[in-house]
């Protein structure tokens, strides 16, 4: 294939991506940090990102299926998964997670459940996004090009 | 008649006798009686006379005898009894008074006498006193024309005025018929008629000094009286027949400014005098008296005074107009100096400026060559292109600064800067070409050397990197080690001519550089520091050293008020390097003040933080991670740690900035209240910035009270960090707006 078109898939979609408000800003300042002396900085990170995602997942679902129900744990979970998910631009995530720490105070179990889903959705649909960017990012570097970045 | 026998019968012929003596009698009684009354008309109209009573007896004793005289008239006739009786009352009487006057007059005469001689010897000396009066008034007068004449004459300081003056003066005050003044030639042997009083032009008639009369004259301080046919005093136009005048002659000394010897009086042994001829006028009879001469050698005094001033005056005002031509001379001078001092500057700085240019062309061009693919050939000839070029560029350097150094118009700056951080600088940028070399570099930074001192820190570094880059220039193999410290009293003793002046606002950094390199020959030392000396025993000629670079460490090591030194035990044995420099002590009151780091604050530069060391605290990894990988990109060295104890374990005094997370479930705040009481030097200790996602006060206030260094919210971009940082470093104090 076309290295430009490749390029151009990769442009469009991570627009698409930022446009349906799954990157956001801080995404972009990841992008940022990559350099000669990190080239692969936003991969590793993403790639923590996933595995730390499916680890905490894994802890709210257990804590949330204890009786009686630890909220502050599942609030600790949430909140740590809030924080990473901020750190690397996983927007909708986020939001998900505030909505989910407001369910958690409120120790609305039915809340958290729906929410836990929610979560679980967003994820990955993110990681799938993701993957597919990274993918095609993979082929342009193999075919020699630049990353087109976004400003 | 028979009783009558008093009176002898008078004879016939006697009775003109009789008559005469009758009228005799009445004459004297007459004169008698007249004489007192005149004497008391007289005494009554004086009005000092202090025999009155003598008077008194004498006008008794006048008036009994008249009375007698008169009373006689009577008995030439027959008289009676009573006539008798009267007569004889009047002759007793009479008789006492005289006898008394007469015994008065003994004491009286006397006195009266004396009163005569008084008389004779007050005159005396009133003629006496008025001879004397004529004296002074003449003194007075001879005094007064002196001093009219002096005032004259010192009222000016130009010589003719003062010689025509004097002439003039003198000759109204003498009434002279001439008044010459004859000054010595150049050649000293003849005198020259210079000035005089009638003929209007001197005709320059001269007259050998070595005459008998002249010399007589010059050898005494009075005026001389000389005979009117010496030739000084051949002046007059001979009319014929009169007598000529008096003429005296008198010496006039002409005193140099040598002769005024400090504390000495002017010495008269000058021989050199000039000859003032006076003459009074022909035909007048007139004598010269002695006020006159008196005051003759006065005036030749004064004059010489006056001309000897004149001189001096002459003297100094010439002097003065020569300086000042030499001022102006000299002042075009220097400014000609300073316009060749501009143009040589300027023309440096254009030429540095136009050479510089193509220079850092060549050089980054060369450099970014070598990043592409290239042949090994290539490669050797684009890094010999690159060395040559860095070569030249250095020298360029080199060659402005030394030229300013030896004008003299470099001046240190005086900064407060960060000590530690210029070795570290300085190592970061040796240790590339060290590695290469496969050199081990090592600094030892004393713990009692300040982190912040006041100086120079550019010349400073410079001198560091000259020294350490010839350490690792001229040591193939081995280790370089950078010492610093302070240097102590007893340390200074054992250099030459060195004497620093501790003090409490100085200090003294000692840096010694070791190297285990090719070593330098002892007898090759002193040149290390003359400029373009190269040595000789450096097996490789190497043509990095232009020579200048020690020349100008030595000069800045100087003005630093300090010195620098090499020792080496010989070839092959190494070498080291060490020089101490004054740096100041920076106030405690304005550590807020002190900058961190190198001042580029404006520049976006991600090396701004080259190598600043930070501690990240964060149990969320991927946060952790993320703000590393910020941290890292902006240049810093970043250690991450997840949770408070191994904070702890792992912060020290090298992390500048701790990153402490304090949204997550580890107490932030605590741990910076025990990193506080780990570290209580507030200048050493790192700052401590709270990173959260919240954003309400209460977060803001907890960190404020707890003394972290400041707040930011996260997500924070690379701009914002980058900012974050300068600003904290510059003001150690950040507290973002929530």
């Amino acid at each position: 294939m076309d290295v430009i078109q490749w390029q151009r898939q990769h442009r469009d979609h991570q627009a698409s991506m930022f446009r349906e408000g799954f990157l956001d800003d801080q995404f972009i300042q990841l992008q940022k940090l990559q350099d000669e002396t990190s080239p692969d900085f936003v991969i590793e990170v993403i790639t923590m990102f996933f595995a730390d995602s499916e680890n905490l997942i894994n802890n709210m679902k257990q804590a949330l299926e204890q009786t009686p129900v630890d909220f502050r744990q599942v609030d600790a979970h949430v909140h740590q998964y809030k924080g990473s998910s901020a750190s690397v631009g996983a927007a909708r995530v986020k939001n998900v997670c505030v909505t989910f720490r407001n369910f958690c105070d409120a120790q609305n179990l039915e809340g958290c459940a729906r929410c836990l889903q929610q979560l679980q959705h967003e994820y990955s649909l993110l990681k799938s996004n993701l993957q597919h960017l990274f993918g095609l990012q993979q082929q342009i570097q193999a075919a020699g090009g630049s990353i087109p970045t976004i400003e | 008649m028979e009783s009558c026998n008093c009176v002898e019968p008078q004879l016939p012929t006697d009775e003109l006798l009789m008559k005469y003596q009758y009228i005799s009698d009445f004459f004297i009684a007459i004169a008698y009686f007249s004489i007192p009354l005149l004497l008391i008309y007289f005494v009554k109209k004086s009005a000092v006379f202090p025999y009155r009573w003598v008077l008194v007896q004498f006008g008794a004793f006048i008036v009994l005898c008249g009375a007698t005289h008169l009373i006689n008239l009577w008995t030439f006739t027959m008289h009676s009894r009573t006539v008798a009786i009267v007569m004889t009352t009047a002759k007793i009487l009479t008789a006492v008074v005289s006898c008394a006057t007469a015994l008065m007059l003994v004491h009286i005469i006397p006195d009266l006498l004396s009163v005569k001689t008084r008389e004779l010897f007050l005159k005396n000396k009133a003629a006496e006193l008025d001879r004397e009066m004529g004296l002074i008034r003449t003194q007075e007068e001879t005094g007064r024309h002196v001093r009219m004449l002096t005032h004259e004459i010192r009222s000016t300081l130009d010589r003719h005025t003062i010689l025509k003056t004097t002439l003039v003066e003198l000759g109204r005050t003498l009434a002279l018929e001439e008044c010459a003044l004859w000054m010595p030639t150049r050649t000293g042997l003849e005198l020259q008629l210079s000035y005089t009083l009638r003929q209007q032009n001197p005709v320059g008639y001269t007259v050998p000094i070595h005459h008998p009369v002249i010399n007589q004259v010059f050898s005494s301080n009075c005026a001389v009286p000389i005979s009117p046919n010496c030739p000084v005093a051949k002046l007059r136009p001979h009319g014929g027949k009169f007598m000529p005048g008096e003429v005296v002659a008198v010496r006039v000394p002409l005193l140099h400014l040598s002769n005024f010897q400090i504390y000495d009086w002017p010495e008269v042994s000058t021989r050199n005098y000039a000859l003032m001829v006076l003459m009074l006028p022909s035909d007048s009879a007139r004598q010269w008296h002695e006020h006159e001469l008196e005051l003759v050698e006065v005036v030749a005094d004064q004059v010489a005074v006056a001309l000897s001033h004149a001189a001096i005056l002459e003297e100094s005002m010439r002097a003065r107009d020569m300086l000042m031509e030499q001022n102006v001379a000299l002042d075009l001078a220097r400014r000609e100096a300073e316009t060749a001092i501009r143009t040589r500057n300027d023309f440096l700085a254009v030429m540095n400026h136009e050479m510089r240019t193509p220079m850092h062309a060549t050089i980054a061009l060369s450099s970014l060559l070598q990043e592409t693919e290239l042949t090994a050939e290539q490669r050797l000839m684009v890094e010999t292109i690159l060395k040559s070029s860095n070569l030249l560029a250095t020298l360029i350097n080199d060659v402005l600064d030394l030229s300013r150094l030896e004008d003299g118009s470099l001046q240190l700056e005086e900064a407060t800067f960060n000590l530690h951080s210029v070795f570290r600088e300085v190592l970061n940028l040796i240790k590339p070409v060290a590695s290469v070399k496969k050199l081990s570099l090592n600094l030892q930074i004393a713990a009692d050397l300040p982190a912040y001192a006041i100086g120079d820190e550019k010349r400073l570094m410079q001198t560091l990197l000259n020294v350490v880059g010839n350490a690792v220039k001229f040591s193939k193999e081995g280790s370089i080690s950078i010492t610093a410290f302070v240097a102590k009293p007893e340390s200074y003793s054992r250099i030459p001519d060195f004497h620093p002046v501790p003090s409490d606002s100085h200090f003294y950094l000692r840096v010694q550089v070791k190297d285990s390199g090719a070593g330098i020959n002892p007898q090759d030392i002193p040149k290390l520091f003359t400029k373009f000396a190269q040595s000789q025993t450096l097996a490789t000629r190497n043509p990095a050293g232009s020579g200048l670079g020690l020349a100008i460490c030595k000069r800045f090591v100087n003005l630093m008020e300090g010195e620098i030194w090499i020792e080496s035990e010989g070839a092959g044995k190494g070498c080291t390097a060490t020089f101490m420099v004054k740096l100041g002590i920076p106030d405690q009151s304005n550590e807020s003040k002190l900058p961190f780091a190198p001042k580029n604050t404006g520049s976006h530069v991600s090396t701004n933080f080259a190598g600043l060391k930070v501690l990240v605290m964060d149990d969320n990894g991927i946060s952790r991670s993320v703000t590393k990988g910020l941290l890292m990109h902006l240049g810093c060295a970043v250690t991450t740690v997840s949770s408070s104890e191994e904070c702890l374990r792992v912060v020290s005094l090298e992390h500048k900035v701790i990153f402490m997370d304090v949204c997550t479930g580890l107490d932030g705040y605590e741990l910076a209240v025990r990193i506080h009481e780990k570290f209580t030097n507030r200048l050493d200790r790192p700052l401590i910035v709270a990173l959260t996602g919240n954003t309400n006060k209460v977060t803001k206030e907890k960190c404020m009270r707890v003394g972290m260094n400041g707040l930011i919210l996260k997500p924070v971009s690379v701009e914002k960090m980058r900012g974050v940082l300068s600003e904290l470093l510059e003001r150690r104090v950040l507290f973002e707006t929530l």
